[in-house]
């Protein structure tokens, strides 16, 4: 029974990343690429960390919680690393299917426009996959 | 006195319970370490923590912590159709949000809850702190989103980091 639930887990967490690595490849701007890793990877690793606590917790080895943590640190760290990835790519102004926001433009000033277009030119290509593997 | 050697008695009490699951053992030593630890990180990052966090109404924050993780759920499911659907069916937009909140912290879990949940992802915060930047995978009625945002978990962070004097 327990083995049946373990491989269930297992099974939907690994389609859940794949699906979130799915639309790294094909979702149309930096922006909507951001979509698939910080959410269908969050319920496919949270369905895999569930499945270890399952099968460490029943193995014999006492009830195993590290996986709470490892959930904790990812939920706090996902969100941000996207964050601060979409601030950088509105202020080098990375291209976008969605029309840029007014606020950010007056917030950049004047020295914007000297890296806009400087920026343009590589919007999707390799500096939106340099910086996705960092993040 | 005891402010001055207790600064944060929260972080204190989730550093001793970071520490008892980073071990993965319950024992009395190790739970004497890890107060030993909570006592002395406080002290020694107090710098990056100038204001002392206060939550008005702790049990509130369980239940929005059930309904962030529920939305989630469905977050993962909506995003994973509409990537399997192909871009068609994405209409990506950048959606304004008006803050109310004005706490630091309130803020930043805005932001994290905003970038965890369906289809939206928190991109940018202006300069003054009065308004989050919201990109949004589908967006139909980039209002109707707004008000969504500020209703479903503006409001509710409101009622628990900032309640009305």
């Amino acid at each position: 029974m327990q083995e049946i639930a373990v491989s269930a887990l297992i099974v939907i967490g690994a389609a859940f990343t794949f699906i979130g690595s799915l639309g790294l490849a094909r979702l149309g701007d930096f922006y909507s690429r951001l979509h698939g890793p910080t959410k269908a990877t969050t319920l496919g690793v949270g369905s895999l960390l569930i499945a270890s606590v399952i099968y460490f917790s029943t193995s014999g080895s006492g009830v195993s919680l590290h996986e709470v943590l490892v959930t904790l640190f990812l939920f706090i760290t996902a969100p941000v690393s996207a964050h601060l990835l979409a601030k950088v790519a509105l202020h080098l102004g990375v291209r976008s299917i969605a029309p840029p926001p007014p606020q950010v433009q007056s917030a950049r000033g004047a020295e914007g426009a000297a890296t806009d277009q400087r920026s343009a030119p590589r919007g999707s290509g390799s500096g939106a996959s340099t910086t996705r593997a960092t993040g | 006195m005891l402010r001055h050697w207790l600064p944060h008695p929260l972080l204190t009490l989730t550093l001793v319970l970071v520490w008892l699951l980073l071990v993965n053992s319950f024992t009395l030593a190790q739970a004497l370490l890890g107060l030993f630890l909570g006592w002395i990180i406080p002290l020694f990052t107090l710098r990056f923590w100038p204001d002392r966090v206060r939550i008005a109404r702790p049990w509130w924050l369980v239940f929005f912590l059930v309904k962030v993780l529920w939305d989630i759920l469905v977050a993962n499911l909506a995003v994973a159709l509409l990537i399997l659907g192909g871009q068609r069916y994405t209409r990506p937009a950048f959606v304004p949000v008006p803050l109310e909140l004005r706490t630091e912290l309130a803020i930043s879990i805005l932001a994290n809850t905003v970038s965890l949940t369906p289809g939206t992802v928190s991109a940018w915060l202006s300069p003054d702190r009065r308004t989050l930047l919201v990109h949004g995978l589908r967006v139909r009625d980039p209002d109707a989103l707004a008000r969504e945002i500020k209703g479903r978990y503006e409001r509710p962070l409101r009622d628990i980091f900032e309640p009305p004097c």
